[in-house]
């Protein structure tokens, strides 16, 4: 169980690795087969996640522990996070534009697509429900997003080759995504209950 | 999702069950299907706890649709719809303390489930309230349909119970791995290929369409 008193670098790699977001918690799955057709839209959008989720963990946790706590409004936590991630990718937006024009041209469509991406939201609160202090919560957003990264990535790469295989017609398409999804998260299974974690 | 003359309020219900299932055609919301349905117990409540938000966010939508201008009609699809997550999360909270904590982070996750934010835009609001409530019961039973489906195939293969209940003769040996994360993307890729199946098996020219693909 992630905690205060865990090292960072655990945090790190359980995150990462060990309860890898998308193979292990299932965790913004629609964006892993939709955008995982080719290598280089899911590097894309691996990178976008990457940037976005720790700006957002960044964000909602003052926002939880400096004004809802305080005033008593944890009930608002849903509508409030949401809000201000949806308005922080906006901002990023226009920023990453206007400051690094290189930056956006690779990241450019994808950013608005990853307001309705779970896995933002799922980090931000996983921080809350672990009770992480602030520099934990943004490794464990790191160690997430990094996850998400090398999964997405690593799926992609699988894709391409599956495309080119002989499957039964039936099967063609996604459901061949998700048993190869399956054997993923089979050798991800492996790392379970390395460091006790 | 088009809603020619001839559509009767029914046809908008059932056609969230087969022809246009959330989860095996839409392929949204696959991230609560997948993680909530190790055990029937689970998935059927997350089933409901998905319906009550579908249904109730869909009326809301359809009812103010025409006050909310174009520009801000997602922060507002947004705030109605996380009232509503809300609500049932404390409900759960409250009523069904152990259910609320197997579930976990999933049911505030509802609020970025991409079916309800699907429905709203591309459904209720564009049409009245009594076509968006046959909607989103539907969809939501629909899902509840394919998640209290997954989850009882991995709670009788993986652990040979079916809410809660032995089934499974005594001998038989329980498949751990349909309870853990690999069994649950294992047993939607089958379901995918069994829908197919039925669909190609319903409609022939959809069969022809799929050939030439």
């Amino acid at each position: 169980m992630i905690s205060n008193d865990l090292n960072i670098f655990l945090i790190l790699f359980s995150a990462m690795v060990v309860n890898n977001i998308l193979l292990m918690r299932f965790i913004a799955l629609c964006s892993f087969f939709g955008i995982s057709n080719s290598l280089k839209t899911s590097m894309g959008m691996g990178m976008a996640v990457v940037f976005v989720m720790l700006m957002a963990t960044a964000v909602s946790w003052p926002v939880y522990h400096f004004i809802l706590v305080p005033l008593n409004l944890v009930y608002l936590r849903t509508a409030a996070f949401i809000l201000t991630i949806a308005t922080f990718v906006q901002l990023e937006e226009m920023f990453i534009r206007r400051m690094f024009p290189p930056l956006y041209r690779a990241l450019g469509i994808y950013l608005p697509l990853i307001v309705v991406n779970c896995a933002v939201l799922a980090a931000a609160f996983l921080c809350i429900d672990y009770k992480l202090d602030f520099g934990r919560s943004i490794v464990y957003t790191a160690g997430v997003s990094f996850g998400y990264f090398i999964a997405i990535v690593m799926f992609a790469a699988i894709r391409e080759v599956v495309d080119h295989a002989p499957v039964p017609a039936l099967f063609k398409g996604h459901p061949i995504a998700f048993i190869t999804a399956s054997l993923m998260s089979l050798a991800f299974l492996g790392f379970k209950g390395m460091f006790g974690l | 999702m088009s809603q020619g003359r001839g559509n009767s309020l029914l046809k908008e219900c059932t056609k969230g069950l087969v022809k246009e299932n959330p989860i095996l055609v839409i392929m949204l919301g696959l991230c609560a299907a997948l993680a909530c349905s190790t055990s029937a117990t689970d998935a059927v409540g997350m089933g409901i706890a998905f319906s009550f938000v579908m249904i109730f966010s869909n009326i809301v939508v359809a009812a103010i649709r025409k006050l909310v201008p174009n520009q801000v009609r997602i922060p507002v699809y947004i705030v109605v719809i996380s009232t509503f997550v809300t609500i049932v999360d404390y409900t759960l909270k409250a009523y069904f303390p152990s259910l609320s904590q197997s579930l976990g982070v999933f049911v505030p996750l509802i609020v970025v489930n991409c079916i309800v934010m699907g429905r709203a835009e591309a459904f209720s609001s564009k049409n009245a309230i009594a076509p968006s409530l046959m909607d989103g019961i539907g969809m939501g039973i629909g899902f509840t349909l394919i998640i209290g489906l997954i989850g009882a195939i991995r709670e009788m293969v993986g652990n040979g119970t079916l809410f809660g209940r032995q089934v499974m003769p005594a001998a038989y040996q329980p498949f751990l791995i349909f309870i853990l994360p690999p069994g649950a993307f294992l047993v939607i890729g089958f379901l995918l290929a069994l829908h197919r199946k039925v669909m190609l098996t319903l409609d022939k020219p959809r069969t022809q369409r799929l050939k030439a693909q």
